[in-house]
């Protein structure tokens, strides 16, 4: 069974490298996005350094929903979503894949590039491994949340505007502890409880979500 | 051996078939057929567990093939009427994701699969370059990748050419003759000596 997964799993990181360019395009998007805060609220640093944590996260949160629309979709259009579900592997695993193939292209290089903007909008650097380290726990819990809205969207018509609805609401948790943990330098609170509670979020979600993800992807399929 | 019991197929609020039953014994191939919109991909996607059963039973070697679905699913191979070719892999590569094995077993596999669809010159080249007959002919060729008992194809023949047709009849043969059992839902006459023909209306 671990053979087949890991199978899978080359297949999904063998196609994403292919489509190095939706990888890119999730980092830029990021930039962007981040970059439109001093844009649009003023290049004061200390204002900047204040509303940081919370312009990183939003950004990020928005960015890594851009590749989850093809996440099941493209395998469901060409029909390779019925060859996933025929390799004798649990449904679960295979949301658990998809879930690992879209941290690995999308959470990882967003949790790499959030470094420099970061410093672009002045956070402080005391702040900056709370930042990280929620940023790490976070963009996880988002990836399994993001793959169960993506299997839950399989077929649909105008899927790709549905998923944001479905996922947004979902991931406010991990957006508050995120900024709360990356803020706590600012507002002086302790950053571990927000981090812990991060932590708490991605065990459920690790557990629940690729068995809902793999669920939704086998009635996609009937 | 593939015993279908007494299975009906619902689509939406309307009933398809009702009460089909028909047994395969090892080395058969069967022909599905009916007009149209008469369930035939819905039955093999049943037998293939991929739709859930709306009644009746499928049974393999005697057990109910559902109970274990991991299990019975290593035993089938099933070729939908939509190819699964990623358009940005290579041949080879669009076939080694489903291939068993080790890397040397898996390599050498995927040769002799291809070799049997004659896709062996194309191996390297991306599947965007491939016309449609020959895509059909990569996802025929992932048939042989595992050691599937069961074959269940989804109009197999649709865009391929003479010779093709031809090659795919031999692979049928051979399959047939290692006692495996063939599943066709189809239009056009397959290249299956010998096979039943079960008319679904």
């Amino acid at each position: 069974m671990m053979t087949i997964a890991v199978r899978l799993l080359a297949r999904e990181m063998r196609l994403s490298f292919r489509h190095g360019a939706d990888s890119l395009a999730v980092l830029l998007f990021f930039v962007l996005a981040a970059s439109l805060f001093p844009l649009g609220i003023g290049p004061a640093p200390a204002l900047l350094g204040k509303i940081a944590p919370g312009a990183i996260w939003i950004a990020a949160l928005l960015a890594a929903l851009l590749p989850l629309d093809r996440l099941f979709g493209a395998d469901y259009e060409d029909g390779s979503l019925d060859q996933l579900l025929l390799q004798g592997l649990p449904p679960g695993l295979l949301g658990l894949i998809k879930a690992a193939s879209h941290w690995l292209f999308a959470g990882l290089p967003l949790v790499i590039v959030a470094m420099p903007v970061a410093l672009m909008l002045n956070l402080p650097t005391a702040a900056l491994v709370p930042l990280e380290l929620g940023l790490v726990l976070g963009s996880m819990t988002l990836s399994l949340l993001g793959t169960t809205g993506a299997a839950l969207v399989i077929g649909a018509r105008r899927g790709g505007v549905l998923l944001p609805l479905i996922v947004l609401p979902l991931a406010t948790p991990v957006l508050i502890f995120g900024t709360a943990a990356a803020g706590a330098a600012e507002t002086g609170v302790a950053e571990k409880p927000a981090l812990l509670l991060l932590g708490a979020f991605l065990c459920l979600a690790v557990i629940l979500c690729p068995l809902a993800a793999g669920a939704a992807a086998k009635a996609a399929a009937e | 051996m593939l015993e279908i019991l007494s299975v009906a197929a619902i689509r939406g609020d309307h009933l398809l078939f009702e009460d089909l039953s028909f047994a395969v014994a090892s080395g058969e191939a069967i022909a599905l057929t009916g007009r149209n919109g008469a369930g035939k991909t819905t039955l093999l996607r049943m037998i293939a567990g991929l739709v859930p059963l709306a009644s009746g039973r499928v049974l393999w070697a005697g057990e109910d093939a559902m109970a274990d679905l991991n299990a019975y699913h290593a035993r089938l191979a099933y070729l939908g009427h939509q190819d699964a070719v990623k358009p940005g892999l290579t041949v080879t590569e669009n076939l080694s994701t489903w291939a068993a094995g080790r890397r040397a077993e898996r390599e050498a596999g995927i040769e002799a699969a291809l070799e049997q669809v004659d896709l062996l010159d194309l191996a390297d080249i991306p599947a965007r370059m491939l016309s449609a007959g020959q895509k059909r002919r990569l996802a025929i060729a992932r048939l042989c990748l595992r050691p599937a008992a069961l074959w269940l194809l989804d109009e197999p023949v649709t865009g391929l050419d003479t010779a093709s047709v031809l090659l795919f009849g031999d692979m049928i043969a051979r399959h047939r003759a290692q006692g495996g059992i063939v599943i066709a839902a189809t239009h056009q006459d397959l290249p299956m000596p010998g096979g039943r023909s079960v008319r679904l209306s």
